[in-house]
């Protein structure tokens, strides 16, 4: 599993100023209702895949808006499309078809 | 004129040897791709009994088009009137020729230019087929005459919409179009100079008078041969290949053969068996509620035969397989549509290691009970279901009490293929492991999964069929009230799996069961459907509204239904009960 | 609504003053109360639908200038949406008292009271309403206002959440009767060891079609936490919150005493499912957002926060008066200076018909809007 250096020992700062926005409206474009998003977690407390480790699909799209792409293409594979998060999502943020786009776009632009 | 030819014939006889050899061509080419376990069956049934039935089903489709008919008469009739009326012209040209040479040798087009090549015949059986001839004429014309208005006003043949067509196909469409009439004007223009016509083309060729006749008629020959020569040679390229792809479809289909998780030569056929009839356009729920118009199975079968790019149409189609239930020739279009969302790279191999260590039960003696991932958002279903499983006496392991390993039909759907593979087999790994007998589930995607991708060797029920084998059995007895109940059919239970039945059974025997307008293999799909993952929550709610619709119509106290996503759909909708079939039996035990 | 062209009693063009007339004789005081009252200054009366705290205190005004008003209320009891609670935000004071208080001024001779009658239908006449009664009874009024109210949302529509399944998961209603009675118990009858409020259960949620918030509920779940811990002060309280939104006077001290006195944790998660465990408790699932980590947690009642939706009234008289908002509340003239007139004239809002509010905005709300018809009366 890829560690995104969230424990308490190793905090990592992020450098916006060397971010490249365009990756980030391109997925928007796709899907729009990613936009909405008011990280309330739903998603990944309801989550089929996380109930047996440590994926977290809030986290993941969060990491991607700041351009943190490293190690999120593997951790993403972890997903099983089963749809709950999308289901619960108060915000009808469309998370099967982000976490499919999202996987696309980053084995594309590696 | 005696002679056995004429340079107009040409086109014709070209077109027709056109024809042939690329029909065999192509077929012997898409043979060659079936898969092994497809060449097997074939090689298995190719001259077997099968061949009866399939000769009988390919009178039935082929020529009386039944299927279309059952959809729809007028559409029906139209269809039958070409396909039977040409077959029945040709026929009855063939007869009359052989009648008219007695065993003499003749040349092979001259049945379909008779009347010009025979014309100082005046025996009473020529008069007789004259009038046969002219009998069918008439009645294909008046087939093509509603297909020109249908072009034109679609509801003249009852259907909302009509099949959008590529410049293309509107030309061998124009050409189809004008054979019969030229037919006609050209056996008038003979008829009126050798008195050789029937009914019609006699009266039309007095009408025409013998000076008139006499300049038409050779161009007029010309033409109809030259359009006739023209559908033929583009038939094999065209929609209209049709006519002769669905004949071998129906063989291969009787003897066992369908489609695979990626592409064969029995796609092929598949795909150019559908004669764009239109009637998948009219049944599809993002036509009728949100105004997409170009991702219906016709014009995804078109692009992917065209190899034109058609990723919008593969992505956004919600699966609820509406299309295919009414789809006169049965193409399988959702199997054809997940070849066609491969993943690819994308699919990849060992994802899920996390769940290596889970570890099955010893469930002798017990059923297993899997609620499926969207059950864990329907707490009422799967309390209901261990109720019931307390009051049958039946012990039962709940899989996926804690945590569910998702069975991989929402993956496959998506075209993750190996993915999916990958989830079945650990899941198939914790069934075996268990040495239970049965597996009950709550959610029809993963009773379907479980039934058709599993191979599970032991008896997969859904939880409306286990409650009615209880009911049988006398060990759940409820009580019937006058409770008014609409139940909605889920996609995947009714039209996935044929069940249909059960749940109403169930239902009758605690309340009122009502008609619906829409039901049966014509239920709507709520919207949830996890088929789809383009459509934003706005579009999902409109083609839930429809389908919500049609349940409240009839004001229902209860709305039922057998699926926790067709359940969520509702619930989030309206504060009307919604509720499942085994909710309802919980609440009505005697 | 229905446009009568016709008047009700024959004469096809009747002046404004032949209808006022007209109104004066068919109005349903007594001759007591009239008698009582000879100095009447405005003795046209207007019909007040609900009788909410807004629909009170604007008749309470409109006697004050001795307009007699005539009160509908589709239950048998006024003022039940407050009533319900036990104590009221910021100042814990006693939400039947006030009800009481009001309550009690709507024994006026210029009112008159219909409990258990529901309007059902509502015609516009020149220059005045009628509206038809449950019973088949019509009133011709000269003005008429809405204050038809809200009505919790029902958690079943949040089925993930467990409410009518498990019986520790309780929404905010019950918890106050509960707290009224001094008896928060877990569904085995014993003090519960920890509870677990959710916010936002109804309100803020596209998948129930209500987007918006619905502005009481955060400062709520503030006030019934600090009030579990004064009655049992070692229970652990946790709120689960997207955002905490406590935007009134007094609302952030609160929030700061129930930290800090009363040690309830915060927690910024939406809950996504609930389960029952083998004891009888409830198992939830979250995230704590801020630490980027799912938990689960056993609670012994999970507390659902339930907002505001417009009542069946509400959206069925909006809907046939052509006043239909978002979500189904009624659609003022304009939000700032007109909010108490709709865009026809004579009818008149107040109150959580229109979208949610807290007590004391209904009940200002109803006060402004007995103005509004006090001028529109003496035009």
């Amino acid at each position: 599993m890829a560690d995104f250096g969230f424990s308490i020992s190793k905090p990592q700062s992020i450098d916006t100023n060397d971010m490249d926005v365009g990756r980030l409206q391109a997925l928007e474009a796709k899907v729009p209702s990613f936009k909405r998003c008011i990280n309330c977690g739903a998603c990944t407390a309801t989550c089929s895949a996380g109930q047996f480790g440590g994926f977290n699909i809030r986290r993941i799209h969060n990491l991607y808006r700041w351009d943190q792409r490293k190690g999120l293409e593997k951790e993403l594979q972890q997903c099983m499309l089963c749809g709950k998060c999308t289901l619960v999502c108060p915000r009808g943020v469309n998370l099967r078809y982000l976490i499919i786009r999202l996987r696309k776009a980053l084995a594309d632009n590696k | 004129m005696s002679s056995n030819f004429h340079p107009f014939v040409l086109p014709f006889t070209i077109g027709t040897l056109a024809l042939f050899s690329v029909l065999i061509l192509k077929y012997n080419k898409w043979i060659s791709k079936f898969d092994r376990q497809q060449k097997k069956l074939i090689r298995r049934n190719l001259f077997t009994g099968k061949l009866i039935p399939a000769v009988w089903e390919m009178i039935n489709e082929g020529l009386f088009h039944k299927k279309v008919s059952r959809y729809n008469r007028r559409l029906g009739y139209m269809h039958r009137s070409i396909a039977l009326g040409w077959f029945l012209l040709i026929s009855v040209g063939f007869v009359e020729t052989v009648f008219h040479f007695q065993g003499r040798g003749h040349a092979p087009w001259i049945g379909v230019f008779f009347r010009f090549f025979v014309r100082d015949n005046q025996t009473l059986s020529a008069w007789i087929f004259a009038q046969i001839m002219d009998l069918l004429l008439l009645y294909i014309l008046s087939g093509v005459t509603m297909a020109v208005f249908k072009s034109i006003f679609s509801k003249t043949v009852g259907m909302r919409k009509t099949t959008r067509l590529k410049l293309f196909d509107t030309s061998l469409r124009y050409s189809l179009w004008s054979i019969f009439p030229l037919r006609l004007l050209s056996e008038s223009a003979t008829a009126a100079l050798a008195d050789n016509g029937g009914f019609l083309t006699q009266s039309l060729g007095n009408l025409m008078g013998e000076r008139f006749a006499g300049v038409v008629e050779l161009p007029l020959w010309t033409l109809y041969s030259i359009a006739l020569g023209l559908f033929l040679c583009l038939l094999p390229f065209s929609r209209f290949s049709h006519i002769f792809t669905e004949l071998m479809l129906i063989y291969f289909r009787k003897m066992g053969l369908r489609e695979r998780e990626k592409p064969t030569g029995f796609t092929r056929f598949e795909l150019s068996a559908c004669s764009r009839c239109g009637i998948c356009i009219d049944n599809c729920p993002l036509d009728s509620e949100l105004n997409i118009t170009d991702i219906q199975p016709v014009y995804l079968i078109r692009d992917i035969r065209n190899r034109m790019p058609h990723r919008n149409a593969t992505e956004n189609c919600l699966m609820c397989n509406r299309c295919e239930s009414d789809c006169p020739v049965g193409i399988q279009i959702s199997e054809i549509r997940r070849q066609e969302r491969d993943k690819k790279k994308l699919d990849t191999h060992d994802n899920y290691g996390y769940i290596e260590d889970v570890q099955s039960f010893n469930a002798i003696g017990r059923v297993i009970y899997f609620g499926g991932c969207m059950s864990h958002l329907t707490p009422g279903i799967t309390e209901s279901m261990k109720k019931i499983f307390d009051t049958v006496g039946q012990k039962y392991w709940m899989m996926d009490e804690e945590r569910t390993i998702c069975c991989g039909r929402p993956l496959l759907q998506q075209g993750f293929f190996n993915q999916a593979a990958e989830l079945r087999r650990k899941n198939t790994q914790l069934i075996m492991e268990s040495r239970s007998k049965t597996l009950v589930t709550s959610c029809p995607i993963c009773y379907q999964s479980f039934r058709k991708e599993y191979n599970l060797p032991i008896k997969v029920v859904h939880h409306t069929e286990y409650i009615v084998t209880m009911l049988r059995l006398g060990k759940l007895r409820l009580n019937r009230s006058e409770l008014r109940l609409a139940y909605h059919d889920p996609c995947e239970l009714g039209r996935g799996c044929g069940i249909y039945d059960e749940p109403r059974e169930v239902l009758s025997a605690l309340g009122q069961l009502l008609k619906l307008e829409q039901e049966y293999k014509n239920s709507l799909c709520c919207g949830y459907n996890l088929g789809n993952t383009v459509l934003e929550l706005d579009q999902q709610l409109k083609v839930r509204d429809a389908s919500l619709r049609n349940l409240t119509d009839s004001h229902p106290d209860v709305i039922a239904t057998a699926c926790p996503l067709c359940k969520k759909a509702f619930q989030h909708s309206t504060t009307q009960p919604i509720k499942d079939v085994a909710e309802l039996v919980v609440e009505n035990l005697r | 609504m229905k446009e009568r062209e016709k008047p009700v009693h024959g004469d096809d063009n009747p002046k404004p003053r032949e209808v006022k007339r007209r109104l004066k004789s068919t109005k349903r005081i007594s001759r007591r109360k009239r008698l009582e009252f000879e100095e009447v200054e405005l003795p046209l009366q207007v019909a007040i639908i609900g009788g909410g705290v807004a629909g009170m205190e604007a008749a309470s005004v409109l006697t004050e200038h001795r307009c007699p008003v005539i009160l509908f209320e589709a239950r048998p009891e006024l003022g039940v949406n407050v009533k319900n609670k036990y104590k009221i935000f910021p100042d814990f004071s006693d939400a039947g008292r006030l009800v009481e208080t009001m309550t009690k001024a709507m024994d006026h001779p210029l009112i008159t009271v219909n409990k258990d009658t529901e309007i059902v239908e509502i015609i516009r006449e020149p220059d005045a309403y009628t509206l038809l009664d449950n019973k088949g009874v019509p009133h011709t009024v000269p003005a008429v206002l809405l204050a038809s109210g809200y009505e919790p949302f029902d958690a079943k529509r949040k089925e993930e959440l467990g409410f009518g399944i498990y019986e520790g998961v309780i929404n905010s209603l019950q918890l106050e009767d509960m707290l009224r009675e001094h008896k928060v118990l877990n569904s085995l009858g014993e003090d519960p060891r920890r509870i677990v409020f959710l916010q936002c259960v109804g309100s803020r949620d596209e998948k129930v079609g209500n987007h918006y918030c619905s502005k009481i509920c955060c400062i709520t779940a503030v006030k019934q936490a600090i009030e579990v811990k004064r009655q049992l002060p070692d229970t652990e309280v946790y709120v689960f919150y997207m955002d905490l939104r406590l935007w009134g006077q007094g609302y952030e001290e609160l929030y700061r005493e129930a930290q800090e006195q009363y040690s309830v944790r915060f927690v910024r998660g939406r809950i996504s499912e609930a389960a029952s465990t083998f004891d009888g408790r409830v198992q939830i699932k979250s995230e704590d957002t801020l630490l980027g980590q799912p938990l689960k947690m056993v609670t012994d009642l999970l507390v659902l926060m339930i907002g505001m939706e417009a009542s069946p009234g509400t959206q069925k008289l909006g809907k046939t008066c052509g006043l239909e908002g978002p979500y189904g509340f009624v659609r003022s003239k304009s939000p700032h200076l007109e909010d108490n007139l709709s865009d026809k004239p004579g009818f008149f809002l107040a109150g959580t018909c229109k979208r949610p509010m807290h007590i004391a905005e209904a009940v200002n709300d109803g006060r402004a809007a007995a103005l509004e018809i006090i001028k529109y009366l003496r035009k």
